[in-house]
C-alpha cells in the first residue's frame, strides 16, 4: 500500500513536523520503502496469539497516594525556552 | 611512568583502592587522551575539570580510610543519553541542545556512588536512532580502526558509537550504553571491544532519554568481559521510579564468573545462518564452537523459526513508541523554540520540531505516527505485538534444549561511513542479529573474537535465557580466553 504525498503531508502535521512540499516528495518513496519492508508482517498467521504487552513478566506495584517529590518550580523551568511569572510561557493561544 | 590508559577497570580499582596510585593520576592520564582525540569525535562535551573533582573524592575518602565503591577512582565516559545534573545532554540533538538537566539519572548516580569519574559526555546517534552514528547533530564518530594500509573512515557503529569509539581507543577503560535494538553490541563489535545488554529491567531507565521504552536497556561496554560484570554490577539494581525496573537483587556477577562450561549446552540458531554472510564471520562462529566445545560445553542446533520478521517487527514498534516518547520536544519546557513570526502554538510546535529534529529521527516519528494512526493501528502495530509474541516464544522453546546460544553479532564488520546513510533499510539490515534479543528483552553481550584480512574487529554474540546474564558472561569469558584478543587501532588521530 503506497503513501501519497498527501498522506505525508497529513502524518506530518499529526506528528507536528512542518514539512515543505519539496520535503514531502523526498520523504514518499522512503517511507513507502520502509512500510514494503515492514509489511511482510502480514503473511505471519497470529490467530489465537496474543500481543506482547510487558516483555519480561512484571508485577505493577502500588505505592502510597502521597506526595513523594515537588516544590520544584526553579528546577521545573530552569530549561524553558521562555518562563515568566513562574509559568512556561508560550505564544497567545486564545484567539 | 605507568600508561594508565591500557589498565582495565578492575586494574585502576584495585590501584585506587589498594593505594598504588592516586584516582586523580589516573583521572588526568585519561583527560590529556580525550583531549589529545578531537579527530575521533567521540565526546560532545568533555567534564575534565569534574573529572577531576570526583576523583580527588575519591582519593580523600581513601585517605579517610572510608570503604571506597566497587569502581573506585574509575574514569569513564557517559552516552549523551543519561541526564547528568547540571551537564548538557542532548541526546546528539539539536531539539536539546543547550539542555542541562536539573536532575542525575539513576543509573549515572549509581556510577558516582561506586566511586567512577565522568569524563565527558559521549556521541550517539541522534536520539539513539541509528546504526553507524552518522545521525548526530554534532558530527560523526570516526571508528579508530582502519582497514590495513586504507585512510577510509569507518563507522563505530551505532547507536554507542562514541562509547565504542572512546574504549578502543583508550580514551576511557569502560562507557555506559544503551541497547533498543543492538545499540551496545553492535558498535562493540565494530571497534572489537566487549558490551552486555542485560535483561529488561534489571537497569533504571529512570533519566535515560527515551527512545523506545519497551525496549530501552542500559547496559556497559569494556574491554574485557571481567569489566562488563564489574560495570553492570554497578548499573543494575531495583528502582522505584522507573515503573519496568525489576525488584531483584544484583547478583554477583563478577566473583562467580567462570569460563567452564561443563555440562553446558549452546545453541546454534540455524536461521541465523543468512545468505550473503561474510565468510570470515561464517569462519569465526564455527570457530566460536570449536572454543566453546574446548571449555566443555555440548553445542546443540536450535531453531528460531521468526527470525526473518524480527527486524520488520522492530521497526514498527521502535518508531511507534518513539512517535510517542518523542511529542514531549515541543518549545515549550526545554530545548528548542522556533518560533516563527506571527505564529500560534501550533505552528511554532511545528516549527520547532522540523527544526531540531534530524532527518532519520523525523523519518522514525513519520513512520511511528502512520503505524498507529486510525485505520492501521491493528495492521500494523498489533500484528507486530503479536509476532513480537511468537519471537519471545522461539527463545522459551530454544532455551528448553541449551543454556545459551552463540551467534555473530553483526553480518559484516565496519562498514565505510556514508557507504549506508542513503538507504535506510540497508542500514537496518546491519542490526539483524541484534534485533531479536532485544525484542525478547534477553541479556545478550557481544565479545571480540578476532580481525577479518583487513584488519578490522569481529563480534561474537552470546543471547542467555530472561536474567541469566551469569551464563551469557561466562560463555563470553570462555571466547575471550580462547580468542586471545589483543589487538589496538594505529594512533592516527592523535
Amino acid at each position: 500500500m503506497a503513501v501519497s504525498v498527501e498522506e505525508v503531508q497529513k502524518i506530518a502535521s499529526l506528528a507536528r513536523l512542518a514539512m515543505s512540499d519539496a520535503e514531502a516528495h523526498a520523504l514518499a518513496p522512503e517511507i513507502n520503502k520502509i512500510l514494503g519492508f515492514v509489511e511482510q508482517l502480514g503473511e505471519v498467521n497470529t490467530d489465537n496469539v496474543e500481543p506482547t504487552a510487558a516483555v519480561i513478566p512484571n508485577a505493577t506495584r502500588l505505592r502510597k497516594d502521597v506526595i513523594s517529590d515537588g516544590n520544584k518550580r526553579a528546577d521545573v523551568l530552569a530549561n524553558a525556552p521562555v518562563a515568566e511569572e513562574g509559568f512556561f510561557g508560550v505564544p497567545k493561544v486564545i484567539e | 611512568m605507568t600508561d594508565f590508559t591500557d589498565f582495565t577497570a578492575g586494574q585502576i580499582a584495585d590501584g585506587v583502592s589498594s593505594g598504588d596510585f592516586t584516582a586523580v593520576e589516573v583521572t588526568q592520564a585519561f583527560n590529556a587522551r580525550v583531549a589529545a582525540a578531537e579527530k575521533l569525535g567521540a565526546f560532545i562535551v568533555t567534564t575534565p575539570d569534574r573529572a577531576v573533582e570526583q576523583a580527588k573524592a575519591v582519593d580523600s575518602a581513601r585517605a579517610g580510610g572510608k570503604e571506597l565503591g566497587k569502581m573506585a577512582g574509575v574514569p569513564i565516559g557517559m552516552k549523551d543519553l543519561f541526564c547528568t545534573d547540571g551537564v548538557q545532554t542532548t541526546a546528539a540533538s539539536h531539539i536539546l541542545e543547550g539542555f542541562h538537566p536539573t536532575y542525575e539519572s539513576t543509573v549515572s548516580q549509581k556510577l558516582w556512588d561506586a566511586g567512577c569519574t565522568m569524563l565527558g559526555k559521549l556521541n550517539l546517534d541522534q536520539f539513539a536512532m541509528g546504526s553507524s552514528n552518522e545521525t548526530s547533530y554534532f558530527g560523526n564518530v570516526v571508528n579508530p580502526y582502519r582497514k590495513n594500509g586504507n585512510d577510509t573512515e569507518l563507522a563505530p557503529g551505532g547507536s554507542s558509537g562514541g562509547s565504542s569509539a572512546a574504549i578502543a581507543a583508550r580514551l576511557c577503560p569502560a562507557a555506559t550504553g544503551t541497547d533498543t535494538g543492538g545499540s551496545i553490541r553492535q558498535p562493540a563489535a565494530f571497534t572489537g571491544i566487549s558490551g552486555i545488554k542485560p535483561t529488561y529491567g534489571r537497569c533504571s531507565r529512570w533519566g535515560i532519554i527515551a527512545f523506545a521504552s519497551s525496549l530501552d536497556q542500559a547496559g556497559p561496554m569494556a574491554r574485557t568481559v571481567d569489566d562488563c560484570a564489574l560495570m553492570l554490577e554497578a548499573m543494575a539494581g531495583f528502582d522505584a521510579k522507573d515503573s519496568t525496573s525489576l525488584k531483584l537483587d544484583v547478583p554477583q556477577w563478577r566473583a562467580d564468573l567462570s569460563s567452564d562450561l561443563k555440562g553446558k549446552k549452546v545453541g546454534i540458531p540455524k536461521e541465523y545462518r543468512m545468505d550473503g554472510m561474510d565468510a570470515e564471520i561464517e569462519a569465526l562462529w564455527a570457530q566460536a564452537r570449536e572454543w566453546l566445545t574446548d571449555a566443555g560445553a555440548q553445542i546443540v542446533d536450535i531453531s528460531l523459526p521468526h527470525t526473518q520478521y524480527a527486524l520488520p517487527t522492530y521497526y514498527i514498534i521502535a518508531p511507534a513508541e518513539a512517535s510517542s516518547n518523542l511529542a514531549r520536544y515541543d518549545g515549550v519546557r526545554y530545548g528548542l523554540r522556533d518560533l516563527p513570526e506571527g505564529a500560534g502554538l501550533q505552528d511554532m510546535y511545528a516549527a520547532t520540531r522540523a527544526a531540531g529534529f534530524g532527518d532519520e529521527v523525523k523519518r522514525r516519528i513519520m513512520i511511528g505516527t502512520y503505524v498507529l494512526s486510525a485505520g492501521f493501528y491493528d495492521a500494523y502495530y498489533t500484528q507486530a505485538q503479536k509476532v513480537r509474541t511468537l519471537i519471545k516464544q522461539d527463545f522459551a522453546d530454544a532455551f528448553a534444549k541449551c543454556d545459551v546460544i552463540l551467534a555473530p553479532t553483526t553480518p559484516t564488520a565496519a562498514f565505510e561511513l556514508g557507504q549506508k546513510s542513503d538507504d535506510p533499510v540497508a542500514m537496518y539490515l546491519n542490526d539483524v542479529f541484534g534485533v531479536p534479543a532485544s525484542l525478547a528483552g534477553l541479556p545478550a553481550m557481544s565479545v571480540p573474537g578476532g580481525l577479518n584480512k583487513d584488519g578490522l574487529p569481529l563480534g561474537l554474540q552470546l543471547i542467555g535465557p530472561a536474567l541469566d546474564e551469569q551464563m551469557v558472561l561466562n560463555a563470553g569469558l570462555a571466547i575471550e580466553e580462547r580468542a586471545g584478543f589483543s589487538a589496538k587501532p594505529q594512533e592516527w588521530w592523535t
